[in-house]
C-alpha cells in the first residue's frame, strides 16, 4: 500500500513537471513557424529577429522538456513493472513509434534550428523548424494514444492470468484509434499552442508596457492574437467531444467531474462548487439539468451517477477532481473572454490602449499552463481506481521489486533536482526576456546586421 | 513459432534491440567520453570548443536512448519491466545524471561569473563520467545475473547491491573504452593546443581501457562460466573476439599516423564488436536469475506477441532510413572543427 501511493505521488510529480513543458515547445514551435515563414514570403527582417528570438528561449523549455521526458520513459519500467508487462505488447509499440518517427525528427532538426542560422540557407532552416515542430506534434500523437489507450481500451485481447495477463494487441488500427484517441489528442495539440500564444502574448505585452521593442512587439502580438482566439474557441469544440467520450465511454468518471451521484437522475452542471462527498452533496452555482442538456439536448434526460458503480471501481477523490474539471473550463472561458476582447478592440483599431488590458496578458501565460496540469490531473484521477481502465487496478500496477525505501530516495532525489532545474529555467528565462530581441542601442540600424544582410545577398 | 527469413520473431527483435543499444553506445560514448576529459582540460577556451563539439549532436544522440528503450518495452516488456525495477537505484542515478549534464551544456554559457562556468564544468565532467560508469555497471550486473525470483520479485540483497566487484569491473572499462572514443572525436574537431593535449590524452585512455579490459575478460573466463558456453560449443565463434582484438590494436595504429577518421571508425567498431560478444554470451537469454535458473527470463518467455513485432519490424523498417539520414545530415552540416559563433553555447 504504502509503495503504491509513493510510486503515485513519484509518478505524478515527475509527469505533472514533465508537462510543463511540452506544451511551451509544441506551442512556441507553431508560433516560430509562423514567424520564420512571414521573414521568407515577406523578407521584414522584423519576422527574422522574432523567429530568432523565440527560437531562444524555445530552446530552454525544449532542453528541460527531453530531460524531464527521459525520466518518464524510464518511469513506467521501474515504477510500474506489472503494468508495463500487461500493457507493453500494446503500449510499447506507441512509445517505440513515438521514438522512432516523432523524437527523430525533432532532435535530428534541432541542432539545425539552434546552431544553424549562419550555416544553411534560410529555406533549409525553415525546414528544420517545421520538422522539429512537427515531431513534437507526433510525439503528442503517440504518448495521447497510449495514455488513450489506457483510458479506453480497443483492439486487443487478455492472454494469460495472475502476473502473467497482459493485453497483446489484435488490430492494431483498433488500438490507435480506439474511442478516445481523436478527441483527446485534438485537445492537447490545442491546449499547447495556447500556452506558446499566450507566453507570446504576455511577454510581447510586457515589451509594449514598459516601452522597448514596440513596433516589433506589436507585429507579434497580433499574431499571436489571431492564434490565441482561434485555438481558444476551439478548445471548447474538443472539449465539449472529450466530455461527450467521458460521458460514453467512462461514466464513472464523468459523474466525479460533475459531483454526480445519485444512480440514474437528470444532472446538473455547476459553473463552481463544493463537493461532500460524505453527504453525497455538492453545493455550488448550477445550471439545473445543464449536463443532461449537454449531453442530449433535454435538461430531463438521466445520466448514470457515481451510485450505480460499486464502492471500489469509482473514483474515491470525487472533490479534487471535481475541483480540477471546474478550474481548467473556467480557464478555457477566461481564455475565450480575453482573446476575443482583444480581437474586438483591434477591430476597432484600440488593441494598445488599454494598459490594464495588456497588464492583464502579461499574467495571462499562466493560465493555459495550468489548464493543462489539472486537466491532466481531472482524466488520469478520475480513471482511478482502474491504470487501464476496467482491467487492470492501479494497485496491482506498481513494481513488486522495489521497496518503500527507494521510492522514497528517488523521490526526494527528483524533488532537488527539479526544483534546481526550475529555478534555473525561471531565472533564465526572465533573463532571455529582459535581453530582448536584439540590442536596443541598434535599433536604428538593427534590421540590417552584418550576418542578416550576408544571408540576403545570398538568395 | 512463425518465422521471417528464416529467424523467429524473437531473434528478430534481439538483433534490432542490439542494433540500436550499439548505435546508443557508439554515439553517447563519443559524448559521455569526451565529457569525462572535461575537468581535464585547463582553458576556458578549450572547455567550450570541448563543449561545442557535443552542442548540436548530443541530443540527437539521445535519441537513440530513447528509442532502444522503447523497442526494449515494446518488444520484451518483461525484461524492461523487469531489469529497470530490479536495478532501481542505478537507473534512477542514471536518469538524474542524464539531467544534470544536459542542464550544465545549456546553462554554462548563460553567464559570465567564472564560479558559475566552474560549477557546470564540474556537474558536466561528473555526470559524463557516472553516465559512462553506470552503464557499464548495468551490464556488468545483466552479465552477471540478477536475484529474480518468483512472479519477477527482486531478492537482492540491499541498497547497493548493484555496486558488486564485476559490475565495478565492467563500469570501468566502458568508463575508459568511452573516454578514448571520447579522445578520438576531440582530435577529430579540435586543432592547436587543445588538440595537442587530446592526443596525448588518447593515449592514456587506450592504456588504461586495455588493463580493465583485460582485467575483466579474465575475471568472466575464470567466475561467470555461463557467459563462454556459447564459445565453447561453437568455436567458429572466437572469431568474433580476435577481431575485436584486432579492432582495438588498430586504434592507436591509425590514430599515430593521424589517421583520425579511421581510428574512430574502429573504436565504433570495437564497441559493437564488444556489445556483440555481450549478444553471443546471453542468447537466447535476457536475464538469468541468481535465484534459481527456472526464474531467468530468455527472449521467448519475454517478447511481445508474434503480430505486434510483425507490426513494429515495419515501422522500425520505414523508421531506420529516416533516423540514419537526418542523422547523417546532422553530422554533414556540422562537420570539421569547431568554430565558435554567436548561436555556440
Ligand atoms: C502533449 C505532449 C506530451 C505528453 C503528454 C508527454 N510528452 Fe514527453 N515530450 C513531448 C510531448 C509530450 C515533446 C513536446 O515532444 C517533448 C520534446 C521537447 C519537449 O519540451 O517535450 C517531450 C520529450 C520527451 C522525451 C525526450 C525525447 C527526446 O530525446 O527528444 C521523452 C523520452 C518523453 N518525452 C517521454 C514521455 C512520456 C513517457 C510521457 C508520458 C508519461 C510523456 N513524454 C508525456
Ligand atoms: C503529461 C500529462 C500527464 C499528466 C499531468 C498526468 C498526471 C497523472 C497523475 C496526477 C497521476 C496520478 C493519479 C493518481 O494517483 O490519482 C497519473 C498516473 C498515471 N498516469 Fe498520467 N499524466 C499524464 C500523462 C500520462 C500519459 C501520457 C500516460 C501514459 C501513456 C500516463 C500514464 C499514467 C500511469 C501509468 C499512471 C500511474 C497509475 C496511476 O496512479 O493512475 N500519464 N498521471
Ligand atoms: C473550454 C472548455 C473545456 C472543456 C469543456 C474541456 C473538457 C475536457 C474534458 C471532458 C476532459 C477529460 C477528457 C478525458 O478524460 O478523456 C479534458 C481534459 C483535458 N483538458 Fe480540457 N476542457 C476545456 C478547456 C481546456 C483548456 C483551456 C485547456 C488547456 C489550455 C485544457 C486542457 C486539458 C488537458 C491537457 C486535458 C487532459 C488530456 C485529455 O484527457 O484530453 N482544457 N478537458
Amino acid at each position: 500500500m504504502e509503495t503504491e501511493i509513493l510510486a503515485r505521488i513519484q509518478f505524478a510529480f515527475t509527469i505533472a513537471f514533465h508537462y510543463i513543458y511540452p506544451p511551451l515547445s509544441i506551442g512556441l514551435g507553431l508560433l516560430m513557424v509562423v514567424f520564420e515563414s512571414l521573414y521568407i514570403k515577406t523578407k521584414n527582417t522584423e519576422y527574422h529577429t522574432l523567429a530568432k528570438f523565440w527560437t531562444k528561449i524555445f530552446a530552454l523549455t525544449f532542453g528541460i522538456g527531453v530531460v524531464t521526458g527521459i525520466v518518464m520513459e524510464f518511469e513506467f519500467g521501474t515504477n510500474w513493472a506489472t503494468y508495463s508487462r500487461f500493457v507493453g505488447d500494446v503500449f510499447g509499440s506507441a512509445l517505440a513509434a513515438e521514438g522512432i518517427f516523432a523524437f527523430a525528427l525533432e532532435s535530428g532538426f534541432l541542432g539545425i534550428l539552434l546552431f544553424g542560422w549562419n550555416r544553411v540557407k534560410p529555406w533549409v532552416h525553415l525546414v528544420s523548424t517545421i520538422g522539429v515542430f512537427l515531431g513534437s506534434m507526433f510525439s503528442a500523437v503517440w504518448i495521447v494514444v497510449a495514455n488513450s489507450w489506457q483510458q479506453t481500451p480497443a483492439g486487443y485481447h487478455i492472454v494469460g492470468e495472475g502476473f502473467n495477463a497482459r493485453a497483446e494487441i489484435t488490430d492494431f488500427w483498433a488500438m490507435v484509434f480506439n474511442p478516445s484517441s481523436v478527441e483527446r489528442l485534438t485537445h492537447v495539440w490545442l491546449g499547447a499552442f495556447l500556452s506558446g500564444a499566450f507566453l507570446v502574448l504576455s511577454v510581447h505585452a510586457y515589451y509594449i508596457l514598459k516601452g522597448r521593442y514596440v513596433d516589433i512587439s506589436k507585429k507579434a502580438f497580433k499574431i499571436a492574437l489571431v492564434v490565441a482566439t482561434v485555438f481558444s474557441l476551439g478548445q471548447l469544440l474538443t472539449g465539449h467531444k472529450s466530455a461527450e467520450g467521458v460521458a460514453k465511454n467512462q461514466p464513472a468518471k464523468l459523474a466525479a467531474l460533475e459531483g454526480h451521484f445519485e444512480a440514474s437522475a437528470p444532472a446538473d452542471m455547476y459553473l463552481f462548487g463544493w463537493v461532500d462527498k460524505e453527504n453525497q452533496k455538492v453545493t455550488g452555482v448550477k445550471i439545473p439539468g445543464g449536463l443532461s442538456f449537454l449531453l442530449d439536448y433535454d435538461f430531463d434526460t438521466p445520466v448514470t451517477g457515481l451510485n450505480a458503480f460499486p464502492e471500489d471501481e469509482r473514483p474515491s477523490q470525487v472533490n479534487a477532481i471535481f475541483q480540477f474539471y471546474h478550474i481548467m473550463i473556467a480557464i478555457g472561458m477566461v481564455l475565450i473572454g480575453l482573446s476575443m476582447l482583444a480581437t474586438f478592440l483591434w477591430y476597432k483599431g484600440k488593441l494598445f490602449n488599454y494598459r490594464w488590458l495588456l497588464w492583464i496578458f502579461v499574467f495571462s501565460a499562466l493560465l493555459p499552463q495550468i489548464a493543462n496540469q489539472v486537466g491532466w490531473f481531472a482524466a488520469e484521477m478520475g480513471r482511478q481506481p482502474w491504470v487501464v481502465y476496467g482491467l487492470l487496478r492501479t494497485s496491482d500496477a506498481f513494481s513488486q521489486a522495489v521497496s518503500a525505501n527507494q521510492i522514497v530516495f528517488s523521490l526526494i532525489l527528483f524533488l532537488l533536482v527539479y526544483a534546481l532545474l526550475f529555478v534555473l529555467f525561471i531565472y533564465l528565462l526572465n533573463k532571455k526576456i529582459q535581453h530582448g530581441p536584439y540590442h536596443e542601442s541598434q535599433e536604428n540600424d538593427r534590421p540590417m546586421t552584418e550576418e542578416l544582410t550576408k544571408v540576403i545577398t545570398q538568395n | 513459432m512463425e518465422t521471417f527469413l528464416g529467424l523467429d520473431y524473437p531473434t528478430w527483435w534481439y538483433l534490432v534491440v542490439g542494433g540500436l543499444f550499439s548505435g546508443y553506445a557508439i554515439l553517447d560514448g563519443f559524448d559521455f567520453g569526451a565529457g569525462a576529459w572535461h575537468l581535464f582540460l585547463k582553458k576556458e577556451n578549450s572547455r567550450r570548443i570541448a563543449l561545442n563539439a557535443v552542442g548540436p549532436v548530443w541530443d540527437g544522440n539521445e535519441v537513440w536512448l530513447v528509442i532502444g528503450g522503447g523497442a526494449l518495452f515494446a518488444g520484451f516488456p518483461v525484461v524492461y519491466a523487469t531489469l529497470f525495477s530490479s536495478l532501481y537505484i542505478p537507473f534512477m542515478l542514471f536518469l538524474v545524471f542524464i539531467i544534470f549534464r544536459a542542464i550544465s551544456i545549456e546553462f554554462r554559457g548563460k553567464e559570465e561569473m567564472a564560479w558559475w562556468k566552474k560549477t557546470w564544468d564540474i556537474s558536466y565532467g561528473i555526470s559524463s563520467i557516472m553516465l559512462a560508469f553506470l552503464l557499464g555497471v548495468v551490464l556488468g550486473n545483466v552479465l552477471q545475473g540478477i536475484a529474480i525470483g518468483e512472479n519477477y520479485s527482486y531478492h537482492g540483497a540491499g541498497f547497493f547491491e548493484f555496486l558488486n566487484p564485476y559490475a565495478l569491473m565492467t563500469g570501468f572499462t566502458t568508463l575508459f573504452l568511452f573516454m578514448a572514443h571520447g579522445a578520438i572525436y576531440l582530435l577529430l574537431k579540435t586543432e592547436g593546443r587543445l588538440f595537442a593535449k587530446m592526443t596525448f590524452l588518447l593515449k592514456r585512455g587506450m592504456i588504461f581501457f586495455m588493463v580493465a579490459f583485460g582485467i575483466t575478460s579474465l575475471y568472466t573466463l575464470l567466475y561467470i562460466p555461463h557467459l563462454s558456453d556459447a564459445f565453447k560449443n561453437n568455436p567458429l565463434l572466437f572469431a568474433v573476439p580476435l577481431m575485436t582484438f584486432l579492432s582495438i590494436a588498430n586504434v592507436p595504429r591509425l590514430a599515430n599516423k593521424k589517421k583520425y577518421n579511421w581510428a574512430f571508425f574502429f573504436s565504433s567498431l570495437t564497441i559493437s564488436l564488444l556489445l556483440i560478444i555481450v549478444a553471443i554470451e546471453l542468447y537466447p537469454m535476457l536475464l538469468f536469475s541468481t535465484v534459481d535458473p527456472k526464474y531467468s527470463i530468455d527472449i521467448y518467455k519475454a517478447a511481445s506477441s508474434t503480430k505486434s513485432m510483425q507490426t513494429m519490424l515495419i515501422i522500425v523498417a520505414i523508421g531506420t532510413p529516416l533516423v540514419l539520414a537526418y542523422t547523417i545530415f546532422v553530422y554533414k552540416t556540422f562537420r570539421g572543427k569547431v568554430k565558435l559563433d554567436e548561436t555556440s553555447y
